[in-house]
């Protein structure tokens, strides 16, 4: 039989993104010029989006090993060992140019996507966060964006019984025109049931089940994913449109199947839809897969081949199951209403076989469409010049440290996020102990049946990265990311287990971005060495340009841990009048690419000052092991704003003031609200302050109580009452009428 | 006492509404396609999104089949609690005066707020104090309860408004505060908060367990006589 043959060429190729090179590529790999269903399929696989060819190589210098790492990069989430047989899957993903064409659709299929992954490998969806980008909310746009994409997340989320816990939205004018949209999902599994997408059996079945196919998302990953967004708005067809109800559907459906152990191996279909998902599970199996798209349950009436191959029709699986199965499998997916489909069989062709009926329309060595994309090294250069204009001035020169305060928590990055998070349900599941704005990471009890007073086991997680700090230094602000994110969880008593990243940049093929993707991958791997919290997976958005320009580099890390007793986890709030207050930790305090010099309009410094991961860690451990013991009544990093912001937080949730001796300053707005990694704003019986100043640098500055927060330092004294700091925090809620 | 708690393709809190259950008796799913009941004492419609609930929130899974064995259930006198998209169900049924309308905020809301406890005399009130005050969670897009002026006057003389949202707390703007009523005859109530996720003080609160350990009060009554 021979393959049928329409000729598109080079030109075609181009407009699908392939270069002239990687054309001719295809060509020597096929023996002859790939017909139109080839190269749909070439060009997908052949992406930046789907196979990394700019970034595979310096993400292989990240750690991806640890005693407690089940699954590894490479799989459709990563998995740590929690004990007790169980298994926690997470990965954190891109949804970043859908989102900035159609925000809601675009956000709402991020959720569905990543959660996807989770459920792909047999662990049950418990958590989703998101991270999110957008310009100044001075602009019309950018509200636009937030108030649609909020509204996304929540739409998917909310609807599929996965609660939403935690997040986490910066506004900087370089996202203006290319915003930001990563979500995160955790799940849990037993170990032993966890399945990999390798395709194994020849012979066996191939089946499709979910939504049916349509034409929604063609060509996402490849013209969407993988080049700058043009001011133009013809890219909205491209992106799908989710159905959470048809997802919660797949959902119980794939567990169901994996619990009854009816599969081989299963996949999600993302970007790339049945091509890559195809060709993934038979590459990692090392085997060929047959494909009959006139099999496929189509939404839509004549359907070309290649439509069918490459659309992004949301809420499909594929799984692989034995032919003696395959009844048993069809009526599981009866049951939850998802059609299942035999389209295809495992082969030992090592092709890739697409079918029409009996009509052969797509011939392909797996190994060439999966394997041979070229990879590029990147030519990285550091740039002489800025690449960021100053940020807008918004605080007046001559503003107080009062003034700066108040600024600083009205500021759209400090601001409480209320508004936004309670849009989502963090509540099912029954699992949150730690809700957000409770704590600075998720708590979640592992097992919501247990009714006694056993300790609680529990997960943490948290999910953080700030861009600028990354514009001013790439590889220090990339290492302060994940230095915050170990933090967050030390507040709550836990210890890191993993790490996933989303790594969004601009053009890696300009050498000033590919210096900053460089270098931020170096600082996460030195970071996540030092902290041995492994990379288990993560994702890769690249091409993050608008029309003014490239975004921050902005390296998304989230991070999971465990806590031995949730009854113990560390909240953020002042909980008891009367406590000490202390400021403990390895902390630098400095202001040039903080927000208070964003505020002030001030230019990105060009470099950040060095830590002493070392050292961090071990202050991360004293708070950690001091909240584990109980010994604290709050514990709260200190972030963006400085040590009095994060003050000023914990304030606001617990309902206590404070009153603070700073003693002599040299420079009070250094002091108050320079920022830095490593450090913590602490309160609790004086003795255990006293006890913990062993094990850590710490000094005892004040204490809880009162409506007001009081300040003396270098002989000036301010106080802001609860009242006024709940106002300036509340300056988002009129975002949301 | 076993409550059976009905589960609907688009159910979310049906495990969450189980668990909560289990920590005062025996509890169940019970399939949407399945008209049998399994001989429970109590049922629970969960929260969630039945059916995707694309149409009007509930309109679609009052024609279950295991409905209409809910219903018959009901007419017997048998204990139905409905909880959200459940009571949203429950008021598509008839079995509940009233309708459940887009909030007024016209966004999902999620917030733990407080609820007064107006009516003790209910089955699932029993063992509550009159003015109690519980802590418990909503979160909803369609909450707002309305009914004809004639109807809240007739809920009021009936003593049918079974929880009002304290003051200051109305998340969704629902009519004279009512957070949850019940049937004339009392064995029926539909409530926009969650009380399967107020069973617990870790997870923020245990307040919503009284209205579990009043249902199984009121069966093991119900079984003594």
């Amino acid at each position: 039989m021979t393959v049928t043959a329409d000729q598109p060429g080079v030109d075609e190729a181009r407009a699908l993104g392939l270069t002239d090179a990687e054309y001719g590529l295809i060509v020597e790999k096929l023996g002859r010029a790939p017909n139109q269903v080839e190269l749909a399929m070439f060009s997908l696989l052949w992406s930046e989006h789907c196979s990394y060819k700019h970034s595979r190589k310096l993400l292989g210098t990240l750690p991806t090993e640890g005693p407690r790492v089940v699954m590894g990069p490479g799989e459709n989430a990563g998995a740590v060992d929690v004990g007790d047989g169980l298994a926690v899957a997470f990965k954190v993903e891109s949804h970043n140019h859908p989102s900035a064409v159609e925000p809601f659709q675009g956000a709402a299929t991020g959720v569905g996507g990543i959660l996807r992954d989770i459920f792909a490998i047999g662990a049950r969806p418990i958590a989703v966060l998101d991270s999110l980008r957008f310009g100044e909310p001075n602009s019309p746009r950018s509200r636009y964006l937030l108030d649609r994409a909020v509204a996304g997340i929540g739409h998917y989320g909310n609807s599929i019984g996965v609660p939403t816990v935690g997040g986490e939205v910066y506004f900087e004018a370089p996202y203006e025109t290319n915003c930001l949209v990563n979500a995160m999902a955790l799940g849990i599994g037993e170990q032993s049931k966890l399945v990999r997408s390798a395709a194994a059996g020849i012979g066996n079945v191939v089946v499709l089940f979910g939504a049916s196919t349509g034409r929604d998302g063609i060509g996402g990953a490849s013209v969407l994913a993988s080049a700058e967004l043009g001011a133009d708005e013809d890219k909205r067809p491209t992106v799908q449109v989710g159905d959470p109800f048809e997802e919660k559907k797949l959902l119980e459906c794939s567990l169901e199947l994996l619990d009854r152990g009816l599969l081989v191996s299963l996949q999600d279909l993302g970007a790339a839809g049945l091509t890559s998902s195809a060709a993934e599970m038979a590459s990692g199996g090392g085997v060929g897969m047959d494909i009959d798209v006139a099999l496929v349950p189509l939404r839509e009436a004549a359907m070309e081949p290649f439509e069918i191959m490459v659309s992004e029709s949301q809420e499909r699986m594929l799984c692989v199951c034995e032919p003696d199965r395959l009844a048993d499998v069809i009526a599981v997916t009866d049951t939850w209403e998802v059609h299942g489909t035999a389209i295809g069989t495992v082969t030992d062709s090592g092709h890739m076989r697409i079918y029409r009926g009996d009509e052969l329309v797509g011939d392909m060595p797996v190994a060439a469409l999966v394997d041979d994309c070229p990879l590029y090294d990147l030519e990285p250069a550091a740039p002489s010049e800025p690449l960021y204009d100053p940020p807008v001035a918004t605080l007046a020169p001559g503003a107080g440290l009062r003034g700066s305060l108040l600024a600083l928590l009205c500021a759209p990055n400090i601001a409480s996020r209320r508004p936004l998070f309670e849009q989502y349900d963090c509540l099912v599941q029954s699992r949150t102990a730690r809700r957000p704005e409770q704590a600075d990471a998720a708590v979640l009890v592992l097992d919501p049946s247990q009714d006694s007073d056993a300790p609680r086991r529990a997960i943490a997680v948290t999910i953080d990265g700030s861009g600028r700090r990354v514009a001013a230094d790439p590889y220090r602000g990339a290492i302060e990311a994940v230095l915050e994110c170990a933090s967050n969880l030390a507040c709550v008593g836990a210890e890191p287990l993993g790490t996933t990243n989303c790594l969004n940049f601009g053009n890696p093929e300009k050498p000033h971005i590919a210096w900053q993707l460089t270098e931020a991958v170096r600082g996460i791997g030195d970071a996540c060495r030092a902290l041995e919290a492994p990379i288990v997976g993560g994702n890769v958005s690249l091409y993050n340009e608008g029309t003014t320009g490239p975004i921050y580099p902005t390296p998304v890390i989230g991070m999971v841990g465990e806590l031995p007793d949730a009854a113990r986890a560390g909240g953020l709030g002042f909980a008891r009048a009367g406590a000490a207050v202390a400021i403990a930790g390895e902390f630098a305090p400095w202001l040039p690419g903080g927000e208070l010099a964003k505020l002030r309009g001030e230019v990105l410094p060009d470099g950040l000052p060095g830590v002493d991961l070392g050292q961090i860690r071990a202050a991360q451990g004293a708070i950690r092991a001091a909240v584990r013991a109980g010994e604290l009544s709050s514990a709260h990093d200190i972030a963006e704003g400085g040590f009095l912001v994060a003050v000023a937080e914990s304030c606001l949730a617990g309902g206590l003031g404070a009153t603070l001796d700073l003693g002599p300053s040299d420079d009070p707005a250094k002091h108050l609200f320079g920022e830095g990694p490593g450090g913590f704003v602490v309160s609790g019986p004086r003795a255990a302050l006293e006890a913990l100043a062993q094990r850590t640098p710490l000094d005892i500055f004040g204490t809880v109580g009162g409506d007001a927060l009081e300040v003396t330092i270098a002989g000036e004294r301010f106080a802001a009452t609860l009242d006024e700091l709940r106002t300036a925090h509340g300056a988002l809620g009129p975002l949301f009428p | 006492m076993t409550v059976g708690v009905v589960r609907f393709p688009g159910s979310c809190d049906e495990t969450d509404a189980v668990l909560a259950a289990a920590r005062v008796g025996d509890a169940r799913l019970l399939w949407h396609a399945d008209p049998d009941l399994h001989g429970v004492d109590a049922v629970v419609i969960p929260g969630g999104f039945s059916y995707g609930d694309y149409l009007r929130v509930g309109a679609i899974a009052r024609f279950a089949p295991v409905m209409e064995s809910v219903a018959r259930f009901a007419g017997g006198g048998g204990l139905v609690l409905g909880i959200c998209n459940g009571f949203q169900v429950l008021c598509e049924a008839g079995l509940l005066p009233g309708a459940l309308l887009p909030n007024a905020g016209l966004r999902f809301v999620c917030r733990q707020v407080d609820v007064e406890v107006v009516n003790t005399g209910t089955p699932f009130t029993g063992a509550c104090a009159r003015g109690d005050v519980l802590s418990i969670p909503v979160k909803h897009t369609t909450g707002r309860f309305h009914a004809p002026d004639g109807v809240l006057e007739r809920l009021e003389a009936h003593d049918q408004i079974v929880l009002r949202y304290a003051p200051g707390c109305n998340p969704n703007g629902s009519e004279r505060d009512i957070a949850g009523v019940m049937n004339e005859a009392g064995n029926v109530v539909g409530l926009m908060p969650h009380p399967e996720h107020a069973v617990d003080a870790l997870t923020g609160s245990a307040d919503g367990l009284a209205l579990f350990e009043s249902m199984r009060d009121h069966v093991a009554r119900a079984v003594a006589a």
